[in-house]
């Protein structure tokens, strides 16, 4: 007699937000290796794999993404629920709080350039809020608000070309999502 | 085409942010004045605090120079000085604003505390 096994039921929505999860992961696990002068200046690479799924498959699946991979990313890195994870959810949040609404300026005159930097910029400044409110309540962090500002600006822009560069990719761009799948998960 | 012309806008606009930030954060002064210092000829023979009001007289080689103190602010209310620039200046109130009477060899400068804890604990 076998256990009753439950089966959830796996759309192929879902693997494609976990096989995007996890490319957003990798990334951030790979930055978390490249040594920085002040915590929290990061490529934000991971963000490329976000910005990509708004544009691809529309703002829920980003929030998907990036809310598993800050949720993951913390598991991994052992930070989960450090303070560290908590900033790295205040920017997550506070960037695709801005790109529910950014996303909505005319593809015509503005590009994933656009999105990016200002999904930086919302990055950084949840990130400072939260570090600001909670964890340095002086007024210390303010003398380095500049720095922070000018890495996201350089970052997001770099970030926003390399996604420019991507959809412009017909490979990447016309999503025939699931050719590579695998695995044992039932398909139906 | 890698950008288009709103991207630009979106990027003038994180410049100017940022130059906003990096002004606001380290050039602007922005500190209120909390201690007068004044001198004659060259050493300081008054600090006081901007706290109450009072008028210190302070002698120089021509006469004397009135300074009149009010909380938060400081200013020459009257010197000898034939051109009068230090008495029109006014009212100071920022720290690092100095009214300066070369004449009479009196000096009005306001200091603001540099850092806004005397210490932190955590």
């Amino acid at each position: 007699m076998t256990p009753s096994a439950i089966e959830l039921p796996v759309t192929a929505e879902d693997r494609r937000i976990a096989r995007l999860a996890a490319l957003a992961l990798g990334l951030t696990l790979a930055e978390a290796a490249i040594p920085s002068p002040l915590p929290g200046i990061k490529p934000g690479l991971a963000n490329i794999v976000i910005l990509i799924v708004l544009l691809q498959y529309g703002w829920r699946a980003a929030a998907w993404v990036s809310g598993l991979r800050v949720l993951a990313g913390g598991l991994l890195l052992g930070t989960l629920f450090a303070p560290g994870f908590w900033l790295s959810a205040a920017g997550a949040c506070a960037s695709l709080g801005v790109l529910a609404v950014a996303r909505y300026l005319p593809g015509r005159h503005f590009g994933p350039v656009s999105l990016s930097v200002l999904a930086a910029f919302a990055h950084i400044g949840g990130q400072l809020a939260l570090a600001a409110a909670w964890l340095l309540p002086g007024i210390a962090i303010f003398k380095l608000l500049p720095v922070f500002a000018a890495a996201a600006l350089v970052f997001g822009t770099v970030n926003g070309i390399v996604v420019t560069r991507l959809l412009a990719n017909p490979a990447l761009a016309a999503p025939a999502s699931d050719r590579r799948q695998s695995g044992p998960c039932p398909t139906h | 085409m890698m950008l288009k012309g709103g991207d630009y806008g979106v990027l003038a606009g994180g410049v100017a942010a940022v130059a906003a930030l990096a002004w606001w954060s380290w050039f602007a002064p922005t500190t209120a004045a909390d201690t007068a210092l004044i001198r004659a000829a060259g050493k300081v023979v008054h600090s006081v605090p901007l706290t109450r009001a009072q008028t210190l007289v302070v002698p120089g080689p021509l006469g004397v120079t009135r300074i009149e103190i009010a909380p938060g602010r400081a200013r020459v209310q009257a010197d000898p000085s034939p051109r009068q620039l230090c008495v029109r200046q006014g009212w100071l109130a920022r720290a690092g604003e100095a009214a300066l009477c070369l004449p009479n060899q009196v000096s009005l400068e306001l200091r603001g505390r540099t850092t806004p804890y005397d210490t932190l604990g955590y």
